[in-house]
């Protein structure tokens, strides 16, 4: 005869299993493996953000002491990535500027993510004048196409790395506001939103624990495709004279200082450029990974 | 159809109305005195009163957004701080090598995306999609000043076969279109990729081949027809992108043209030209956005006019 008590573990063990077996995170992980390219990048990443991390501990020089001894040379195994103007070792300068690009790509979208997903929510759910309001504010900023807008703010604010952070967020914001507001939408009409509202639960509970979990998945998604754009527009800005300035080790100004030496040193302007692409490449794949795998259109 | 213009301009008023707006209080959104900025370091106090009186800027605010507006139907920008000359006259000598140089982007980039797109559509999984594909996430992502200094270093500096920079011939052309389309061309392909991978699931393509039609005649007759509806209005949508490319794109090429001219405004301060620009690209792109729809609603029957 089975011990009443054992059998009971048991059941609650399988139980358990069954739970783990079809737990969204496994689900998502079965698929996601399967994108190879996309798990290439997400180490590449991971790899980058180790860099940004430790830094200074790794590189082989300092980024910003000049050495006039060793100006303009070529890559050699002293100087993996050659030498610039001012004799500073540019391996070490790319590995600094790891930081800045990453903290800066990270935290103008997550800003822009905030008040996005915010303005996209009160937009969906309280409709109306509110949502009229919101959406018309998103096509005036709509209106300047990407980097133009950055370049409008800066104008105004001043050249400066932080300026970059707050004119990347501001135009993330009507991008992420939209994402959320249409799928918001959809969870706003479900049966279970209509029977939560009917015993009376409050607004804010409705809109953060009943249809904000239902957006989650696209605003990752978007998340990971605009760090990519917004490490490259950093770039583009720095690259422009407008963000980050020199001698700070940013790879678009590094690549702006290398410029007049196009001719006779292109490492100068090669190496920042090589390091800017992979890391735009790998946040690319990597949200394209992770689009096809919780896009429940898409069928594997 | 008719109704469904008419729908669409007035629609765009609204918008129009609040990028003035916006435009408007940009000068006034500056930190410091506007006046004392154009008068100038060494200007004493009557000088910036003087100032103040001539720019309106003593006048109240909704006088000032009245003249604002009246004076651009009227063509009157302003007056370049760096050149004392008219902005209109500045921007105008700009426009065209602009409107050129993004011209034959597109053309190019419309032209190449679609090719990869389709062939990518139909060879799926095969070496040629996964070629085309990994071509276009690296059209997206590669920073196109560097995609631009590399272009001058290899055929430029090295080959000596095209000029560097500036606008001098139709030879100037061919490096900055390249860099300039290659992001438009990466997202049509991965568009039109798409939208053709849907299009061939459907049973009229089934019934072309089924008739025994040759197989391009099907994907490039058939196909393409109806999957350029989506790509049309991404195409649309991409202009914005090259909007603001070029401006990355003139500075690298140091071409003659309005993004450059930005560039140089914002370094010099010169409000009312930086002014100017913006309201210019805005107004481009809204217009390329209304034209899309209008030509999105002429393509697909299937919308409401009403």
């Amino acid at each position: 005869m089975a011990n009443p008590e054992t059998s009971g573990l048991a059941t609650e063990m399988a139980l358990d299993q069954n739970v783990e077996k079809s737990s969204p995170v496994k689900d998502f992980w079965r698929k996601f493996k399967k994108q190879r390219l996309a798990l290439v990048a997400g180490v590449f990443i991971l790899i980058l953000v180790i860099i940004a991390i430790i830094g200074p501990v790794i590189t082989p020089y300092s980024s910003d002491e000049p050495d006039y001894a060793n100006v303009l040379q070529g890559p050699s195994l002293e100087h993996l990535a050659g030498t610039d103007n001012y004799g500073r070792d540019i391996f070490s300068r790319i590995l600094e500027g790891t930081r800045i690009s990453l903290s800066v790509g990270t935290i103008s979208v997550l800003l822009g993510a905030l008040i996005g997903t915010i303005l996209g929510l009160i937009s969906a759910f309280y409709g109306k004048w509110v949502d009229s309001i919101i959406m018309r504010i998103c096509d005036v900023l709509f209106a300047f196409p990407g980097i133009l807008l950055a370049i409008g703010i800066i104008a105004i604010l001043g050249p400066s790395l932080v300026n970059v952070v707050i004119a990347i967020s501001i135009f993330s914001i009507p991008n992420f506001a939209r994402i959320v507001r249409s799928s918001a939408l959809s969870i706003k009409s479900t049966v279970y939103v209509e029977a939560t509202k009917s015993i009376g639960a409050k607004n804010r509970r409705i809109i953060w624990k009943h249809i904000f979990p239902g957006t989650i998945s696209s605003i990752i998604v978007n998340f990971t495709m605009r760090i990519g754009t917004a490490i490259l527009t950093a770039a583009s800005l720095s690259f422009l004279g407008l963000g980050a300035q020199p001698p700070t080790p940013e790879w678009g100004a590094m690549l702006s200082g290398g410029r007049d030496y196009l001719s006779t040193a292109p490492h100068l302007t090669f190496y920042p450029g090589l390091a800017i692409f992979l890391t735009v490449l790998a946040f690319n794949l990597f949200g394209d990974g992770l689009r096809d795998t919780l896009d429940p259109k898409i069928k594997d | 159809m008719l109704k469904y213009i008419i729908k669409r301009l007035i629609g765009v008023i609204p918008i129009l109305f609040l990028v003035s707006i916006f435009i408007f209080l940009f000068v006034h959104l500056i930190p410091g005195d506007p006046a004392r900025l154009v008068a100038g370091q060494d200007a004493t106090i009557q000088d910036v009163e003087n100032v103040r009186k001539e720019l309106g800027l003593d006048q109240p605010i909704h006088i000032q957004y009245f003249s604002f507006i009246s004076g651009i139907f009227q063509g009157d920008l302003g007056i370049s701080l760096k050149t004392s000359r008219p902005v209109f006259d500045e921007i105008a000598i700009r426009f065209m090598p602009t409107f050129w140089l993004t011209f034959w982007s597109m053309v190019w980039a419309v032209i190449v995306g679609l090719l990869i797109g389709v062939i990518s559509s139909t060879k799926r999984n095969k070496w040629q999609d996964y070629l085309g594909m990994f071509g276009a996430v690296s059209g997206i992502s590669i920073p196109s000043f560097w995609m631009g200094l590399l272009l001058i270093q290899l055929f430029a500096v090295q080959l000596g076969w095209l000029p560097t920079g500036g606008l001098d011939s139709w030879k100037s052309y061919i490096l900055p279109s390249i860099t300039l389309g290659s992001g438009v061309a990466a997202v049509i392909a991965r568009f039109s990729r798409s939208s053709m991978m849907d299009i061939l699931k459907d049973d009229y393509i089934r019934t072309g081949r089924a008739k025994g039609l040759k197989e391009n005649k099907v994907v490039w007759g058939h196909g393409l027809k109806n999957a350029m509806i989506p790509v049309v209005t991404m195409t649309g949508l991409q202009f914005g992108f090259l909007l603001g490319g070029s401006v990355v794109i003139e500075t690298v090429f140091n071409w003659p043209g309005l993004g450059r001219l930005l560039i140089d405004s914002v370094a010099f301060r010169d409000y009312p030209v930086i002014q100017a620009e913006m309201l210019l690209f805005a107004l481009q792109f809204i217009l390329i956005n209304l034209i899309v729809d209008l030509i999105y609603g002429f393509l697909n029957p299937q919308i409401r006019y009403d």
